[in-house]
């Protein structure tokens, strides 16, 4: 396929036909790369939603150099030959990102001492990042029943950020989807028929797509913060069709607190495990591990003071763990 | 007396039925249309006349129809967009009522001309009446010949159905109605792929307004240079204006486009000028979505020219001192309405009919809409006004599809406008919960016309 010319921040880049500014400027990486948190590139459909990955288009393309009239969201936006993109050079960006993050947390409970997701917390990284220290909003939040949705999953409403990367997870890795978006606006929710489980295969990916803290593991549930826990990547043979087997296991000591699948440096799964990986090999001696795994991300649980120590401590583990 | 192209047998007693639509002229286009047009003619014809989208953005209808993508193989679809559901606008249903066939002639040689073998006329919920009326009148037609296979012996297959749907502003949105048409939630879609190239069900697709749709009957039967020289400039043909509010004769009118607006408000044949006696304070020209124009600025533009009933004179100098026709919602507040309470009525509507789908939408709008609470309620203060002048201007332009900036529109004009008002409210918290009534301070400023 042809390669087209994108300059994103100043900085030029030739990528296939077809591709949305997010993944070109994700192919630049570093600092230029726009934040996203409705946008997985493993789900097909998802994005547009959350408007964080604003960006500006200065230069349309090569043969029409007008500039878009307004922000463009970058993650559903192809890019045209020639087109020249401002992300963090632009103070356009930067303030509607702002506003967006305002928004965002509008009727965010803020809970972050409580809850289960802080630490690897998409919502946590961008208001730190992009956020303002104080909010001007000032009424009551919306407010929902923490529910338990099937046998390992907690929902709480509150923490949603709307994104729909789950009902994705529903419609594409599992047989069927057992749960929705009903209501509209800020009183939308997601919810099963009637309180009915969400109970399937893969339905714990949902987990992993989530942004925020507001699809955690049961199984986990106030068990350790996640910067406690060490992670090492693992894999076992599964019988599961799709399923890759290949995961983090979250150890404190000897034991497996929890379960999750790999996330890549744009903090997304490419290959997605099943249930019983997830929530029911809770034993070292179920996988196979292959060392510490690295998290490349700015949040707190990447600050690595833990991977040296690690190698040397599950040494012994390791070789036990080996299938005889 | 103006010309009347939609509304000329109106008040024929039984123009509903099939007979007496006939009598009076009606299938004559579908006649003319598949007996001696081509497609491609038709749309030219429609071209010529300049007729615009009366749905709301006025994009020109014959540009519209020729950007559909005509890809070998792959069937078309014509969708009639009866969601009207803009506060202050009324015009379609009014249409669809009393004249139903009108509609439905309209569909056909619109159809005829983008190659539609389906189309659907897409109807809100509330107008449940309404789409018995449409299917009486297309089970007429079709008795008649003027719909299903082979019409008029021209070889032409057209189906028509009437979709109800659930009663949601955002269904409105083109690309939403077509979710909702394809039986999913009413989301809007990302553009591009815009819906002549992707639409119902990939579908090459083209969505018109109820009114659109009637006008080609008329541009057909004459002739586009006809249509074009009626109205003004590029605001050529007739326009159904929805008049509410205190005045003495509310209801639907057609008018031609470039009337001045004082003689619409004022003059006998139109809404008869203020009721009982009160002054004019303010108009929503357009329907709830366009920005407010207190009365000075709605009889004389900012240059000083006098105001007309078309898409360029009413968006005279932006939004800092205009507005837009928009679907014609033509809502009149007089002195004794309050600009607050208004606000805050409006915004609980887009907060209540947001999709929820992107962010400063869905939170914006109930941020404002508590804001506004406060104020209205006497319990605000003078940084919430810029608060609220602020969030709306976060919204504008960050969402989606148009709903966001329809939100945040209302507001920004109210602020820019009555801005003592809003400040009254502030200064005076009981005696604006005692009467709503942002008179006393902002009647100064303007210069009212009684």
């Amino acid at each position: 396929m042809a390669l087209i010319k994108v300059t994103i921040d100043g900085i030029e880049t030739q990528v296939e036909e077809g591709t949305s500014i997010l993944n070109a400027a994700r192919s630049i990486g570093g600092k230029i790369v726009p934040p996203a948190m409705c946008y997985y590139s493993s789900l097909k459909g998802s994005g547009g939603k959350c408007r964080t990955c604003l960006v500006k288009v200065t230069q349309g393309s090569e043969k029409d150099p007008r500039p878009m009239p307004k922000l463009v969201a970058s993650c559903s936006t192809n890019v045209m030959d020639g087109m020249v993109v401002e992300n963090t050079a632009s103070q356009d960006v930067i303030d509607a990102r702002k506003s967006i993050v305002e928004m965002l947390l509008v009727n965010h409970p803020l809970d972050c001492p409580v809850c289960d997701q802080a630490g690897e917390c998409s919502l946590q990284d961008l208001s730190y990042e992009h956020g303002l220290s104080t909010t001007r909003y000032e009424f009551e939040r919306r407010k929902f029943d923490p529910i338990d949705i099937g046998d390992h999953i907690k929902l709480h409403m509150n923490r949603c950020i709307l994104c729909y990367r789950c009902l994705m997870v529903g419609d594409q890795l599992t047989n069927e989807r057992e749960h929705g978006i009903i209501g509209r606006g800020d009183h939308a929710e997601i919810s099963t028929y009637l309180e009915k489980s969400v109970d399937n295969e893969f339905s714990g990916n949902v987990i992993d797509v989530c942004p925020v803290g507001a699809l955690t593991d049961r199984t986990f549930r106030f068990k350790s913060r996640v910067w406690f826990s060490k992670p090492l990547n693992a894999h076992r043979e599964c019988t599961t069709d799709k399923c890759s087997g290949k995961s983090v296991l979250w150890m404190s000591d000897n034991d497996v607190l929890r379960v999750t699948a790999r996330k890549d440096q744009n903090n997304e799964v490419k290959e997605f495990i099943c249930n019983t990986c997830r929530f029911d090999k809770k034993d070292v001696k179920d996988w196979v591990i292959e060392g510490p795994a690295h998290i490349s991300r700015d949040s707190v649980i990447s600050q690595n003071h833990y991977e040296l120590p690690i190698t040397h401590k599950y040494k012994a583990l390791e070789n036990t763990a080996k299938p005889q | 007396m103006s010309k009347k192209l939609l509304l000329e047998h109106i008040d024929v007693p039984g123009i509903n039925t099939y007979e007496v639509y006939r009598q009076k002229g009606g299938y004559a286009s579908v006649e003319k249309a598949l007996k001696s047009m081509t497609p491609e003619t038709i749309v030219e014809e429609v071209k010529k006349s300049g007729l615009r989208g009366r749905g709301g953005a006025g994009f020109p209808a014959g540009m519209k129809w020729s950007f559909l993508a005509k890809p070998d193989g792959v069937p078309r679809h014509l969708l009639c967009n009866a969601d009207e559901s803009e506060p202050g606008t009324f015009k379609d249903r009014y249409l669809m009522e009393k004249i139903p066939h009108l509609l439905i002639e309209g569909m056909i040689v619109s159809s005829f001309a983008l190659g539609a073998n389906v189309s659907y006329i897409y109807i809100r919920g509330e107008y449940m009446w309404v789409s018995f009326i449409l299917e009486r009148a297309i089970a007429e037609a079709k008795a008649n010949g003027f719909l299903g296979k082979n019409i008029l012996g021209s070889g032409y297959d057209l189906e028509l159905y009437v979709q109800v749907g659930g009663g949601a502003y955002i269904c409105g949105e083109e690309t939403a109605l077509i979710e909702s048409l394809e039986g999913k939630r009413g989301n809007p879609r990302m553009k591009p792929p815009f819906p002549a190239v992707k639409g119902l069900w990939q579908r090459p697709t083209v969505v018109n307004n109820v009114e659109t749709i009637a006008a080609v009957v008329w541009i057909l039967n004459n002739s586009g240079e006809d249509y074009a020289k009626i109205g003004i400039g590029k605001s050529t043909g007739t326009k159904l204006i929805s008049a509410s509010g205190n005045i003495k004769r509310q209801g639907v009118y057609e008018i031609e486009l470039g009337l001045p607006v004082d003689e619409f408000l004022n003059s006998d044949e139109y809404c008869g000028g203020m009721a009982n006696g009160k002054r004019l304070k303010a108009v929503v020209p357009g329907g709830s979505s366009v920005p407010i124009l207190p009365a000075e600025l709605f009889y004389k533009t900012a240059n000083g020219d006098a105001r007309l009933m078309s898409y360029e004179s009413l968006a005279d100098g932006g939004f800092a001192t205009g507005s837009m026709l928009g679907s014609g919602g033509f809502v009149v507040y007089d002195e004794d309405a309050c600009i607050v309470r208004n606000t805050w009525n409006f915004t609980r509507f887009y907060n209540h009919e947001s999709c929820g789908q992107c962010s400063p939408c869905r939170e914006g709008t109930g941020w404002m809409l508590k804001v506004l609470n406060k104020l209205e309620h006497g319990q605000g203060s003078m940084e919430d006004i810029d608060l609220l002048w602020d969030i709306q201007r976060r919204i504008e332009g960050n969402t989606i599809c148009p709903l966001g900036d329809a939100a945040a529109w209302p507001v920004a004009a109210a602020i820019r406008h009555f801005r003592e008002e809003f400040e009254w409210h502030v200064k005076n918290p009981k005696l604006c919960m005692e009467r709503n009534y942002g008179l006393l301070e902002s009647t100064k400023k303007f210069e009212l016309v009684s």
